[in-house]
């Protein structure tokens, strides 16, 4: 992958249309989880129910994460009407999927850490489909120790590092052109 | 004129100029201003945790009697299986024993964990003779006391305790009334999250306890919408929204034949691998990737690229 690949100065003349400012603003979304995440370790997790400016940087978090989750199911919906995946883009399509579940993963250790009832409830019913698996016994929703540090560590790098990898893969492969034609379709995937 | 287009190889036909740094830095701006507006208007909920003593000065006719149920063996804890005891056999998926799998790695056994052992390293000679005198009768016959109190309990309406005048509960009503004490003072959620570990760190046995109340923690989940049959773990309390994104794993739950299932967890969290699964392979199904190409939503994205061919 070329240097202008990464931090190209140009874009083809179709990459304009509304559906395009979804993908960056997941992106921007997941920064602002990072950064509204890093303050609330300032002061540990039950800071938020005794200070106003921790309930605030709480609330900043939480709205993050909706905006993050509506703009990244708005840009998943785009991209399959556009079948991005054509070009040889199919693990683009893949990495992506994965980044969408990993962060269904990640939010889900979140609810369990903000040491409320809700949290409290969250942790009881979901015990539920994770032992059905056999998942609970290593994944314990009810440990909140363990879904503090899964939460703050773990799964953000997890999340950071597939969706480093499907930007490289958009960048390298480039933004898929439009359909115009039946040799496209077969084209498809492969 | 219509312009062919290979989507895998490198694009050379027209372009326009972008600034990919400038395009983040102001994605970051408009969510951190929209992030930041939603929550000074909005907040965010924080309804408080509720703990086994809560639980036993608001209902302690439910936690007497989830007490006794624990001692009975009645409660889904002590009926629950793995990871927590060798209670029952976990639900299969066919030949897949897939609760069992991994054992008993979170050992749990609720008449010990929840009742017997706080108990005993409570200061109170009278309710640590009770404990003594369950723990040397036989398998049957706590059964037998712990059923019969359970039964009295039930008659009784909000009863906290009942006379023992059949002489059939045996220590169970002392043990009982006793954890209620302990439970009032706060001490009982002590007990529970410091017996594996002095700093706790996990709430599994507290947790565990509660959720087998039939009369208080559900009920405060009910009112807040969030029981399993009002689209549970992706609500939130209050009127925020939620972990709208498990509607569709919320779904199942409300529909046959999950909703009536007994199996529910297991054919549900199945379900929702396979259609993960089948949303990454997309790309390679012949029907639904030429989903785009029969509805034509592309027209709508590209629209200004198609209207500047023709």
């Amino acid at each position: 992958m070329q240097p202008e690949d990464l931090l190209p100065d140009n874009q083809p003349a179709y990459v304009a249309s509304w559906i395009y400012v979804f993908g960056v603003l997941t992106i921007a979304s997941f920064v602002m989880l990072i950064a509204t995440g890093l303050v609330l370790t300032l002061e540990g997790p039950a800071w938020w129910h005794i200070s106003s400016v921790g309930h605030f940087w709480n609330s900043m978090h939480l709205w993050s994460v909706e905006l993050f989750f509506v703009f990244m199911v708005v840009h998943l919906w785009g991209k399959f009407w556009m079948a991005a995946w054509r070009g040889k883009r199919t693990a683009t399509w893949v990495t992506g999927v994965i980044a969408f579940m990993a962060s269904i993963v990640t939010a889900l250790t979140g609810y369990l850490i903000q040491t409320n009832f809700d949290s409290q409830w969250i942790a009881t019913e979901a015990k539920d489909g994770f032992n059905a698996m056999g998942i609970g016994a290593f994944f314990n929703t009810l440990n909140t120790g363990q879904a503090i540090l899964l939460h703050v560590a773990l799964l953000p790098l997890a999340v950071g590092i597939i969706v480093v990898w499907h930007i490289l893969l958009v960048r390298r492969k480039g933004v898929v052109p439009p359909i115009d034609n039946d040799a496209t379709i077969e084209g498809g995937a492969f | 004129m219509v312009m062919k287009v290979d989507p895998s190889k490198k694009w050379s036909g027209p372009v326009r100029s972008y600034d990919i740094i400038k395009e983040g830095v102001i994605a970051v701006v408009v969510v951190a201003l929209l992030a930041a507006g939603l929550s000074l208007f909005f907040s965010s909920p924080d309804e408080k945790a509720v703990t086994l003593k809560s639980w036993a000065l608001t209902n302690a006719p439910d936690f007497v009697q989830t007490a006794t149920g624990e001692l009975a063996g009645t409660t889904t804890s002590a009926g629950y299986g793995a990871p927590y005891n060798n209670a029952a056999k976990g639900p299969t998926l066919g030949p897949l024993k897939l609760q069992d799998w991994a054992g008993v790695r979170i050992p749990v056994d609720p008449a010990t964990s929840f009742v017997t052992e706080p108990l005993a390293i409570l200061n109170d000679p009278a309710a640590n003779d009770a404990v003594t005198a369950w723990k040397e009768a036989s398998a049957d016959q706590q059964g037998k006391w712990a059923t019969a109190y359970a039964d009295a309990l039930g008659k009784a309406t909000d009863a906290v305790s009942v006379a023992d005048t059949a002489n059939a509960f045996g220590p169970v009503p002392e043990m009982v009334s006793a954890l209620l004490v302990m439970a009032k003072t706060g001490a009982l959620d002590g007990a529970l999250t410091t017996s594996d570990t002095p700093l706790p760190t996990d709430f599994t046995k507290p947790l565990l306890f509660l959720a087998d109340s039939e009369g208080y923690f559900g009920e405060l989940a009910a009112a807040q919408h969030l029981g399993g049959d009002q689209w549970g773990v992706m609500n939130e309390t209050g009127s925020w929204p939620g972990q709208s994104w498990l509607w569709l794993f919320s779904l199942w739950y409300q529909v046959e034949p999950f909703k009536s299932s007994g199996n529910a967890d297991t054919l549900v969290m199945t379900l929702m691998g396979l259609l993960t699964l089948c949303l990454a392979l997309f790309p390679i199904f012949p029907f639904i990737r030429k989903l785009p190409y029969k509805i034509p939503i592309h027209r709508l994205i590209w629209k200004k690229w198609y209207a500047r061919k023709l």
